[in-house]
């Protein structure tokens, strides 16, 4: 069961979607994020970063629960991949290894958190796979990426 | 009694040349026949932790490897060889030393260890005229040779040149220096009581009068803190700390491989025995059969129960005993970490001691 | 409103110690950055992604069918409870109804589960803190369930069991005679596990009051499943949400209380464990006792081909809440799934309640926290 609550203060900013997840611009997201945390919803359960194949647009979706009420709620902001989020991670300390995560794979970026680094990649590894138009590297410090089907095909 | 030296000294006084060195040759032969006894030791103490830690988990321990043929039953007493080929493979090792570890002290550590055990040997009595030197401050000379084995474990864990060592070194050099407090006040109550430091006069005592460990409720509680304490000193479970696997994958150890790794398992296994035999002479009897526990009169055609010959075996029954406690502990308790060892050590085990200490003074001028 | 600490700069006196990731006691290859001053731990960085396999990225490449072998080998110790969660999932995506059969037994496979995935739990924490024989007896024993499975599914450890819609085949005959007989084998060995382990002094001394974590510190980690439950918090899905047909049966959920210390310590986190597997024997007897007859594969689907939408689902593994994000463009292959592991966020919460204690309180608080790597790396 989603929550309202949020779509009701902001009515501006939020566009309601079919599952009844809310949007909102990810200029929105410092105020909006304080205000989530202030009603009750203290559980983050899991931040996804999605890449919506048309023009750079990167997305995130931000599922929350509130342990007191039992509701559940979604957030999700759609941006241009060179865009720098607000990060969430000084309220929900969950938050942080989620985003070093969706930084990791899909090269978001996010501003207001002192150390983003890859968490689940080699710290010198170069691109974020998870994208539509990953392609996979030639060689990474010198051994060869592709395999090699020489002895079977 | 008569000492192993001074007996072939007596054998071999015929022949006509300068005593110090007939002594030099009449020590070799003891010396031979103890290092015989620890690898033996070794071997057999090897076997039973094995077979008793596969029975107690509830599996069958070595089975595969037989003896000269013989491979024992299907069940039970399978692999009775497997001591020997351990002991083959471990020769044949690649002696790995890593990168920067100082090679000298790498070398030395072991041999450390080894001599603090071989020579405490050299006092301990297996029988009644069965020792190799009879001195007459036994207890003493035990006590002090048996802590020469620190300077080896201190040195093994910083010449290896890894931080996981050097933990367990230093954890072990403050468990053992502890440990030795307690025991060193149990004993000193077994010597009050009898009046000397002879492990022979000690045991001569309890012929007279009963075992020690049923003389008073006090020299009871005696030997459940020198037994504690010893288990603390050899560094078995529960007091494994400074080679707790689960945490330093070996401690003090980890870079050892081959034979240097066997002299620190078989002065492990040394040590053992030297505490238990030392145990079951001071408060269990030594050699004397189960028949002195009360000092009730023995009739005539009992008395070849006590003599040197079965006394051997009462000794080694009770030490074996004792051993096998050692292990049954081992696999049955967790590990206490470092700061509740040392708690234990001087917050507990040392007050109870020279509160001990202090009763049976009182007790014995009573009674 | 909490800082988040960045200890890149070490004092005079520190020293960096890595508990590499080839160790005994971390539970698979993980790395622990540790920074200590002696023997007193100050800051922890756990180091992960050696176990990385690109499951997401192989996702976008699969069809749904496809996808379910890869869901066992996550978390590779309770790999019935993944495929179960996977299935859940895509039925919210694709709204079928399914035969009773089928909840039942998936119901029953699920149980066994859990009480595998605890045996081992139980046993490693035994292990990290120094009693060997407890080990091998759990073992012992989770090899007669996984002989159980073996006749089911014919696998020990990696299923392919549940798929969505169905399962894969039916039970064959005598099983139901088998798990009545396991679990009368069993019960009494728990009581055995507690006289050596539970009420153990030395046992209590390394592990009450050792790794306390308060209850917002919990939920504001996203800690969850028995973790959680050691704190004080009654939050199990199985009883708040339910999903599947775990409304029609009866069963407490295990609160840790602080019985031999704090509550929220190791020791609690521990006997949550050991009273859930007393609880699951609850639900299976029940579970056994009322399985209907039917069709198990009635209800699959030939080709899943879901709508255009997103799904999360939540599902409660032995380890936690693992939650699946489902992004569907209408064709037989997802956009993007995400697989939200129980344990990746359990193990993010390490940091701060083992800052202070010492370096075998560290192996004592991992062995409490009770993570599979497989999980975390994906």
């Amino acid at each position: 069961m989603n929550d309202n609550i949020v779509s009701d203060k902001f009515k501006e900013k939020c566009t309601l979607l079919d599952n009844g997840s809310i949007m909102i611009d990810f200029n929105d997201w410092e105020s909006i994020s304080q205000f989530v945390y202030d009603s009750g919803f203290d559980y983050l359960m899991c931040i996804t970063s999605y890449d919506l194949e048309s023009d750079d647009t990167l997305g995130l979706a931000y599922n929350f629960y509130s342990t007191s009420e039992k509701k559940y709620l979604e957030i999700r902001i759609e941006f241009n991949n060179k865009e720098e989020i607000f990060s969430i991670a000084n309220i929900w300390r969950t938050a942080d290894w989620h985003e070093r995560e969706a930084y990791d794979l899909m090269g978001i970026l996010f501003k207001g958190r002192p150390d983003l680094k890859r968490i689940l990649l080699p710290d010198d590894w170069e691109g974020h796979p998870l994208r539509k138009d990953w392609e996979e590297p030639e060689y990474y410090n010198g051994m060869p990426v592709p395999k090699d089907k020489s002895y079977w095909e | 009694m008569t000492s192993i030296v001074d007996y072939l000294l007596n054998l071999l006084s015929f022949i006509e040349i300068d005593t110090s060195l007939l002594l030099i040759f009449v020590i070799l032969i003891p010396g031979i026949g103890l290092f015989l006894v620890m690898t033996v030791n070794a071997m057999v103490a090897v076997y039973m932790e094995r077979k008793v830690s596969a029975f107690m988990q509830d599996r069958l321990g070595p089975m595969e490897v037989g003896l000269l043929g013989f491979k024992g039953g299907k069940k039970f007493w399978g692999g009775i060889g497997q001591t020997i080929a351990d002991a083959i493979k471990l020769l044949t090792k690649e002696d790995i030393v890593p990168d920067n570890a100082d090679k000298k002290l790498m070398l030395l550590a072991p041999f450390i260890i080894f001599i603090g055990a071989f020579v405490t040997f050299v006092a301990i009595p297996f029988s009644e005229n069965l020792v190799v030197s009879d001195f007459n401050i036994g207890i003493f000379y035990i006590m002090a040779m048996s802590s020469v084995g620190v300077i080896g474990i201190i040195l093994a864990g910083w010449s290896s040149n890894n931080k996981w060592s050097l933990y367990g070194a230093m954890r072990a050099a403050a468990q053992i220096i502890s440990y030795e407090i307690p025991i060193g006040l149990s004993l000193l109550l077994v010597v009050i009581v009898a009046g000397s430091l002879n492990l022979g006069d000690i045991v001569q005592w309890q012929s007279n009068h009963r075992w020690f460990i049923l003389h008073s409720p006090f020299t009871f509680i005696a030997f459940f803190i020198y037994f504690i304490s010893v288990v603390a000193e050899t560094n078995r479970t529960p007091f494994d700390i400074p080679e707790a696997e689960s945490e330093l994958v070996a401690g003090w150890m980890t870079e050892y491989s081959g034979f240097k790794w066997a002299i620190f398992f078989l002065s492990e296994y040394a040590n053992m025995l030297i505490v238990s035999i030392v145990a079951s002479i001071v408060f269990l009897g030594g050699w004397l059969s189960p028949l002195a526990i009360l000092n009730i009169g023995i009739p005539e055609k009992w008395m070849f129960l006590d003599g040197p010959i079965l006394g051997f075996f009462w000794l080694m029954i009770k030490a074996m005993f004792l051993i096998f406690v050692m292990m049954w502990f081992r696999w049955t308790f967790p590990r206490l970490r470092v700061d509740q060892l040392m708690y234990l050590c001087w917050k507990v085990f040392i007050p109870f001691a020279l509160a001990n200490l202090f009763f049976v003074s009182i007790w014995e001028l009573i009674f | 409103m909490y800082k988040i600490l960045d200890k890149s700069i070490i004092g005079a006196d520190e020293m960096v110690l890595n508990m590499g990731p080839q160790h005994p006691s971390t539970h698979g290859v993980l790395r622990l950055k540790i920074i200590t001053d002696g023997e007193i731990v100050s800051h922890i960085e756990p180091i992960i992604g050696y176990l990385h396999r690109c499951f997401e990225k192989h996702c976008e490449n699969l069809s749904y069918e496809q996808i379910v072998p890869f869901t066992d080998r996550c978390d590779y110790l309770a790999a019935m409870h993944m495929g179960h969660a996977y299935s859940i999932a895509v039925e919210k995506l694709l709204d079928i109804e399914l035969p009773q059969r089928v909840e039942y037994i998936r119901v029953i496979m699920s149980e066994f589960q859990r009480i595998a995935s605890h045996l081992i739990a139980i046993g490693a924490f035994g292990l990290d803190v120094g009693a060997i024989t407890p080990f091998t007896w759990t073992l012992r024993d989770r090899e007669r369930i996984l002989d159980l499975f073996e006749q089911v599914t014919g696998a020990r450890l990696l299923y392919n069991y549940i798929w969505p819609g169905g399962l894969a085949h039916d039970l064959p005959p005598n099983f139901i005679r088998n798990s009545i007989d396991f679990l009368d084998y069993f019960e009494p060995q728990i009581i055995e596990y507690d006289n050596l382990l539970t009420t153990n002094k030395i046992f209590i001394e390394r592990s009450a009051d050792v790794g306390v974590m308060p209850k917002e510190v919990a939920i504001n980690y996203g800690v969850t499943g028995p973790s959680l439950r050691g704190s004080g918090i009654p939050f199990d899905l199985r009883k708040n949400e339910p999903y599947s047909i775990y409304d029609k049966f009866d069963f407490d959920v295990p609160v840790g209380e602080g019985k031999m210390g704090t509550i929220g310590d190791s020791w609690d986190r521990y006997y949550v464990r050991v009273l859930e597997m007393k609880e699951s024997i609850k639900i299976l007897r029940q579970a056994l006792s009322q399985i209907p007859d039917g069709d198990v594969q009635s209800a699959m689907p030939k080709k899943i081909r879901p709508k255009k939408g997103e799904v999360y689902s939540r599902y409660e593994t032995a380890r936690g809440d693992v939650g699946f994000y489902i992004r569907s463009d209408g064709k037989n292959i997802p956009t993007r799934l995400k697989m939200r592991s129980p344990a990746y966020c359990n193990l993010s919460v390490l940091n701060e309640i083992s800052a202070g204690w010492m370096i075998s309180d560290v192996i004592t608080i991992l062995g409490s926290l009770d993570i599979v790597l497989g999980e975390i790396d994906r």
